[in-house]
């Protein structure tokens, strides 16, 4: 049986700074989370008359024993949602907390969009006149530079990785019908003979190989980075980089929804079971342009086996495989019957209203949102699509301040309440060991050293450091700790009743 | 002339689609609507675009990203 798919997503924010004569996107980005983490600081010594800056969230040093990341030296804070902000490379990135099912995916990443959207603000305040920082939540700067945002699945460590890779790939690139965030003109060398003033994603002119473990340059759509983050004896993490930053709710629901399906029915070997149903291109890293560059969604692909089909059909195949699996090995894996039977409802309704009418789904995917507002601008104005503006209104559809966002003018159907969104800014998800990790944070965070994915460790002002080991990652629950954290009256207790 | 849903692997809609079958004078009216809308929608966007948006164009460039 296939295992939960817990899954998490990580997404690298495009930064600038306007009005300074020397911009430095490393400082800008540090300014941002340290004014976001000083201002929540100040808001609980406000709260609870408490002298404990830092106690909702603070910035840590990893572990000496664990393998040092490059940027070790950057900010690097932990929330107590359970998520990570902290800077990578040239990016502010907010990675969320782990957590077991789509529908949370979706919660946490666009709480990641309003801490960013208030860091903002936050930065303001101290920035030099004259200066504004601007965020964008998407992949590309438009000038051939790519930033990512990256999907991370668990997966059963028994799944032989190449059966992934063959199984994986057509899904990765057929699902760029839904999970296209829109992007004006095209950044690649080649363009396959097609013109192209609008494409469905912001990343398919990145892709150059099929796998590989490189993220900056050349990169793969299949990453083979492995790096578990929980008992790798047990499990891998599936490390996807070839996704685009969602705006939209649905988007974003359907790309981690229909994918954890896709890796559960790979688990249960499901594609072989259900009549060998070999979808494998001929050359996927030309096929995923292709897609993208197709605003029609009818030019065919070539399989390996000499067949051709659609990105559309390929979907449609994928959405019947997965009834097949659902009524017979159920729905556990991707969160229970209730949000597995939501994505498949909506797997459908989607690909039925591409086949049918892609404008009908305006309110629905981002791609066609951004198409249609951009589109419709450049008649009304008859602009060219190289005209500058056009460019920008694209840049703009992913700003996170709310009054600047395009996206949020255009009535987006939403998944969430606006006020569960704001709840997760702050609260961890209750079904995964995320809910540990913040709680501990926001109980004692003053006395948490450090605070891994896979462990957390406590400083109780007496040596040595205390860890405590967090490699089950649906361990450490709600259901599991609430009753033993509310126990406790410090963590010293709390250590000592997990016989650490 | 009567609508009638589009049913066809559509299993279900939102409130704010409006959803009709090729029939063509629903169909005008429908495309009639949905240009309204975005009519609106592209006055209230001149508003909110940036004065300076080719200068930000030009200076916005992200290097070192995955």
């Amino acid at each position: 049986m296939a295992i939960v798919k817990v899954l998490g997503l990580e997404t690298e924010y495009g930064i600038i700074i306007r009005g300074s004569s020397d911009p430095n996107p490393i400082a800008a980005s540090s300014a941002l989370i340290n004014a976001y983490v000083a201002e929540l600081a100040r808001r609980v010594a406000w709260d609870f008359e408490d002298e404990t800056p830092g106690k909702d969230a603070r910035g840590f040093a990893r572990e000496g024993s664990m393998p040092p990341e490059v940027e070790t030296h950057l900010v690097n804070a932990v929330l107590t949602n359970g998520a990570r902000y902290y800077v990578d490379h040239a990016h502010p990135e907010y990675s969320t907390p782990e957590c077991a099912n789509a529908m949370d995916a979706v919660r946490f990443d666009k709480a990641g969009e309003r801490i960013l959207a208030r860091s903002v603000v936050a930065a303001s305040r101290i920035l030099p006149p004259g200066q504004s920082i601007v965020v964008l939540k998407n992949n590309s700067d438009g000038k051939g530079n790519s930033y990512g945002t990256h999907e991370n699945y668990l997966m059963d460590r028994s799944v032989p990785f190449a059966r992934i890779v063959q199984r994986v790939i057509p899904h990765f690139v057929s699902r760029q019908v839904f999970t296209g965030a829109g992007k004006v003109g095209t950044e690649a060398s080649s363009t396959l003979g097609m013109e192209v003033t609008f494409q469905l994603t912001q990343r398919a002119d990145f892709f150059e190989e099929e796998v590989g473990l490189e993220t900056t340059l050349k990169r793969p759509i299949v990453n083979t980075r492995d790096e578990p983050h929980c008992d790798a004896q047990k499990y891998r993490r599936l490390h996807v980089i070839v996704g685009d930053a969602n705006l939209s709710e649905v988007s974003t629901f359907l790309k981690v929804g229909t994918t954890a399906l896709v890796l559960s029915m790979i688990e249960d070997d499901w594609f072989s079971r259900a009549g060998d149903r070999d979808l494998t291109l001929a050359d996927p890293v030309i096929a995923m342009r292709r897609v993208s560059y197709d605003l029609s969604l009818t030019r065919a692909l070539e399989l390996a086996d000499g067949r051709t089909m659609t990105a559309l059909d390929m979907q449609w195949e994928h959405l019947d495989l997965a009834r097949k699996y659902a009524e017979d090995r159920g729905l556990e894996s991707v969160g229970g019957d209730e949000i597995g039977h939501e994505i498949l409802r909506r797997w459908e309704h989607v690909l039925g209203a591409l086949e049918s009418d892609p404008m009908s789904l305006a309110t629905t995917l981002d791609w066609v949102a951004k198409y249609r507002v951009i589109n419709g601008y450049r008649e009304r104005h008859g602009l060219s699509w190289r005209d500058p503006k056009l460019a920008a209104m694209d840049l703009q559809y992913h700003d996170v301040r709310p009054e600047k966002s395009l996206y949020e003018r255009l009535g987006m159907e939403r998944l969430l309440t606006e006020e569960s969104v704001l709840a997760a800014m702050s609260e961890p998800p209750t079904t995964t060991r995320a809910y540990f990790r913040g709680k501990c944070l926001e109980r004692w965070g003053s006395q948490v050293a450090a605070a891994n994915w896979d462990s957390l460790v406590f400083d109780l002002g007496t040596d040595p450091l205390r860890r405590v080991p967090m490699m089950e990652p649906l361990r450490g629950t709600a259901a599991h700790v609430d009753a033993l954290l509310q126990g406790c009256e410090s963590p010293a207790e709390l250590l000592a009743r997990l016989g650490n | 002339m009567a609508e009638r849903e589009q049913i066809k692997k559509q299993p279900s809609r939102t409130e704010t689609e409006t959803e009709t079958e090729e029939a063509a004078p629903a169909s005008t009216e429908k495309g009639d609507k949905l240009k309204a809308e975005l009519d609106d929608l592209l006055d209230e966007i001149d508003e909110v675009l940036d004065e300076n948006a080719e200068e930000f164009v030009r200076a916005y460039v992200q290097k070192g990203g995955q």
